[in-house]
């Protein structure tokens, strides 16, 4: 059952195109994570759903129906903000219950959802304490309790995890998808973070400049990246121009082998790191090694071939060149992607 | 918006148009070459340039000397900060009669300095300028170091760490943030002043007028209703222009701040140079606003076994038709409605005025609602009188009609109040309520209402003091049998005697401290509410 639906959905702001003609489902019980960088569109995007800004072209629907002339506070949605807008001069507790007052709940039956809210939220007992005194982490589990407490149809989270630091985005991310699942709660999320989007999301729409680039699940969208775009927006350095005839490539970094059945003529490939492999000075595309970076399980080596980009290898830290090196490289065909 | 937008058509706009029309439209006709000929005047071009450069220099000398004052009263914490406080307030309240005939009893002749040096001011304009600042002190203080308070101290020793001198520190961080607040300041003070009456009326002798003075002297003396009418349109043109430009360069300014409790802002001084500013502005406060107080209280003491005050209580002066002390309540219920009626129409306009897609029509009422603190008091209280005495609007009978024209008075105080406050408040903030239930009503009560009560609660102080020391438009619409206190004043020093001299002393101390007590239950509410919250 789908529980929103945007059909066509335009913003213009100043001039510009913020949105162009979106269309988008989310069903019910599903985490959808937008995915883009800044200036994608995508915080417009939450921000149409909830009324806070008008359409200028195409439709908003929730349950089916049409959302025009809806004002913010009867669509019975929640947002999670940004920088999370708690109410200063109220308490944890008050700003947790403020939606259920809002929508005339009985003040026992409040103080029972906020210390059920409270629990789930993993703040038992905090409802006293002033907001002011929260660390960021406390903050973000107030404000998703405050979303959370009027039981919104649809929650949406606008960068939720943007400002804390990371073990703890890491560690809020597992809790977050477990209590939606938990829940059955729809979210609708965005982020420029990959990591975060991948591990939240069960379906992920990549953003760019207004429109959808890409829709997916995690893994479809991380194996076969729709165009250059997304590939680079996903941290994939090595993407270059070229023109594939039967099972090759020409490229700038010579000749590369292309999976079966790939998309003749012309086209943007991508090397994914794992499929640069390093081969004796002398052999395949004579490359230096321009520097190298640790990333705990293998070492990222960055190859400057002689006049072509620049390439980036994975390989495990025993087989690693040093900096300087001269080294050979050819390619994988399995970690080769020909893209639209 | 549609309250304020009314209230102001009918209780301002139709009394000037209806004094306007009395000047201009005689015989049937239109006369608009007297504007002309009024302006060809000198004497007429003579006032104007002295109502203008007395203006300017009082505005920079009040500033000169109430910027430090707001800084020590917003940042420092030292015993007596909040009856001080509330001191530095009552001069504000104070009816200009009686302020003047302080300063005339410290600086005129057998003043205080006449006796103790030999020295007399009253003929110059240094009376008026200090008087102007005795007057305009509390406007700065309360106005810049309201805002001040709230400021974060952090973000000065951000700007600190970041390598800044304390002086550069404030410079490019604090000032700009105050910026609106001093310009708010700056403009009310010159607005005052250019509008001056009873101070310029008694200190200023024949020798310095100023276009107030001459309205009020065209109409009460020479009966040239014509010429006080042109007057009236001169200073409605040059404050209309000046509250536009204000409008303007404070909508450029004004941004987001981040405000913080007030209670948690103030330190005590470290350090001779605090120490020694501290004792600057006491010392200033001390001399330019108590000692003329002190001067008044002493004067109203001099009959023995307080036979001024014993006075007060008999209706046997003839003065009145009732004991003078019988304005106390009078002006104290006229003041209570007033302020309710000024708070109710100012907190409207200024949450109207707050929404950031407020169009220009909008926000060109803002500049409007001003205009009553501009045009003068008098024109006020004579349009209050020749329009709302006949259908469609006859009043004459309601008592309603002073806190009327008080509040009209008031509404800009509380709308200037209010307006940065609301407009520092994140928008976002307004946008988490509405998503979570709220409609655009309960938004304002549950989340606007608590970050601004304070401001209101300022705001409704001061239109209660404004409304208590208003003088000018009450004095025509008053009714003999229940005058105000500031009107029974004027009427007992208008009469010859050191009796009635001596009751006027006395009658203006008593407000002196109606004014200080309310002001200081408002300082202890404030008080209340602050621990209240913690």
């Amino acid at each position: 059952m789908t529980l929103l639906t945007l059909q066509a959905a335009s913003v213009r702001l100043g001039g510009r195109t913020v949105l162009d003609a979106v269309d988008l489902a989310v069903a019910e019980h599903e985490t959808v994570c937008v995915l883009g960088p800044s200036g994608s569109g995508k915080s417009t995007l939450l921000r149409t759903v909830a009324g806070l800004q008008p359409l200028d072209g195409g439709r908003v629907l929730l349950d089916g129906r049409d959302q025009a002339g809806v004002p913010v506070h009867r669509r019975e949605v929640g947002l999670m903000f940004q920088d999370h807008q708690l109410f200063p001069q109220r308490d944890v507790a008050a700003n947790v219950a403020f939606g259920l007052r809002m929508r005339g709940t009985a003040k026992a039956e409040r103080d029972v959802r906020v210390k059920e809210l409270l629990e789930l939220v993993g703040l038992p007992g905090a409802g006293a304490r002033s907001v002011a005194a929260l660390s960021g982490g406390e903050q973000q589990r107030v404000a998703l309790a405050r979303a959370l407490a009027p039981r919104p149809r649809l929650l949406m989270l606008d960068e939720p995890l943007g400002q804390l630091d990371r073990s703890l985005r890491e560690r809020l991310v597992v809790e977050l998808r477990e209590l939606f699942a938990r829940l059955g709660t729809t979210v609708l999320a965005v982020t420029h973070d990959q990591g975060e989007a991948f591990a939240l999301a069960d379906r992920v729409v990549v953003m760019r400049q207004g429109r959808i680039a890409q829709t997916g699940t995690p893994l479809q969208v991380w194996q076969r990246p729709a165009d250059a775009f997304v590939a680079r927006f996903l941290g994939f350095e090595n993407v270059v121009e070229a023109r594939v005839d039967g099972q090759r490539a020409h490229t700038p970094w010579g000749t590369v082998p292309v999976p079966e059945d790939s998309p003749q003529g012309p086209c943007s490939l991508l090397v994914r790191p794992a499929g640069v492999r390093l081969v004796p000075a002398g052999e395949g595309l004579r490359c230096t090694v321009a520097a190298r970076t640790f990333k705990g399980t293998h070492v990222t080596v960055h190859l400057q071939p002689d006049d072509a980009p620049r390439l980036e290898a994975a390989c495990v830290l025993r087989a690693a060149p040093e900096t300087g090196d001269e080294v050979g490289v050819e390619f994988d065909p399995s970690e080769v992607v020909v893209l639209g | 918006m549609a309250v304020p937008v009314a209230f102001f058509v009918v209780f301002f706009a139709y009394p000037v148009a209806a004094i306007v029309r009395r000047g201009l439209h005689t015989d049937g006709a239109w006369h608009l070459g007297r504007i002309a000929d009024v302006l060809g005047d000198s004497g007429i071009r003579h006032v104007l340039w002295f109502t203008t450069w007395q203006a300017l220099a009082s505005t920079a000398l009040t500033l000169l000397i109430a910027l430090p004052g707001a800084y020590v009263f917003a940042r420092f914490d030292f015993p007596g900060r909040q009856v001080l406080r509330a001191v530095v307030t009552v001069p504000f309240v104070l009816p200009t009669v009686v302020a003047g005939t302080a300063f005339l009893a410290l600086l005129g002749r057998g003043g205080l300095l006449d006796e103790l040096w030999g020295v007399r001011l009253d003929t110059t304009v240094w009376a008026i300028l200090l008087a102007h600042v005795f007057f305009n002190y509390a406007v700065v203080v309360r106005t810049v170091g309201g805002l001040w308070a709230q400021l974060d101290p952090r973000q000065e020793e951000a700007a600190r760490t970041l390598g800044a001198t304390p002086l550069t520190a404030w410079r490019t961080v604090t000032l700009p943030a105050l910026a609106p607040a001093v310009a708010a300041a700056a403009l009310m003070v010159f607005l005052f002043t250019f509008t001056s009456f009873g101070v310029v009326q008694i200190l200023g002798g024949p020798a310095y007028s100023t276009l107030e003075v001459e309205i009020y002297r065209q109409t009460s003396e020479l009966f040239d209703l014509s010429t006080a009418a042109v007057l009236t349109l001169v200073q409605f043109v040059c404050v209309g222009a000046i509250l536009a430009v204000h409008a303007w360069t404070v909508r450029r300014r004004e941004t987001a701040l981040k405000l913080v409790d007030a209670a948690g802002t103030a330190r005590r001084p470290r350090g001779a140079g605090q120490w020694t500013l501290l004792g600057a502005v006491l010392v200033s406060v001390a001399v330019l606003l108590v000692l003329p107080l002190t001067v008044l209280v002493q004067r109203s003491l001099t009959a023995p076994d307080f036979g001024y005050y014993r006075a007060l209580t008999n209706a046997d002066g003839g003065t009145f038709l009732v004991a003078p002390l019988h304005a106390v309540g009078a002006s104290l219920s006229y003041a209570a409605a007033a302020t309710a009626i000024a708070v109710v129409v100012g907190a409207l306009a200024a949450a109207a005025l707050a929404r950031r897609d407020a169009g220009r029509i909008v926000r060109g009422f803002d500049a409007l609602l001003m205009l009553p603190l501009g045009v003068s008091a008098v024109t006020v209280g004579f349009g209050f009188l020749i329009a709302l005495d006949e259908p469609p609007l006859d009043l004459r009978q309601s008592w309603i009609l002073v806190p009327l024209a008080q509040a009209l008075v008031g509404v800009p105080f509380v709308v200037r109040t209010m307006l940065p406050v609301l407009r520092a408040v994140d928008v976002r903030l307004r946008q988490a309520a509405a998503v979570l239930g709220a409609s655009p009503w309960r938004v304002w009560r549950e989340v606007d209402l608590p970050l601004v009560r304070r401001a209101l609660l300022v705001s409704a102080g001061f239109a209660f003091a404004v409304s208590l020391g208003e003088f000018g438009a009450t004095v025509f619409i008053a009714r003999p049998d229940n005058p105000t206190l500031p009107v029974a004043v004027a009427r007992l020093l208008s009469r010859p005697g050191d009796l009635n001299y001596g009751q006027a002393m006395a009658l203006s101390t008593i407000l002196m401290v109606v004014c200080a007590v309310a002001l200081l239950v408002l300082e202890k509410l404030r008080g209340a509410e602050k621990t209240g919250e913690l």
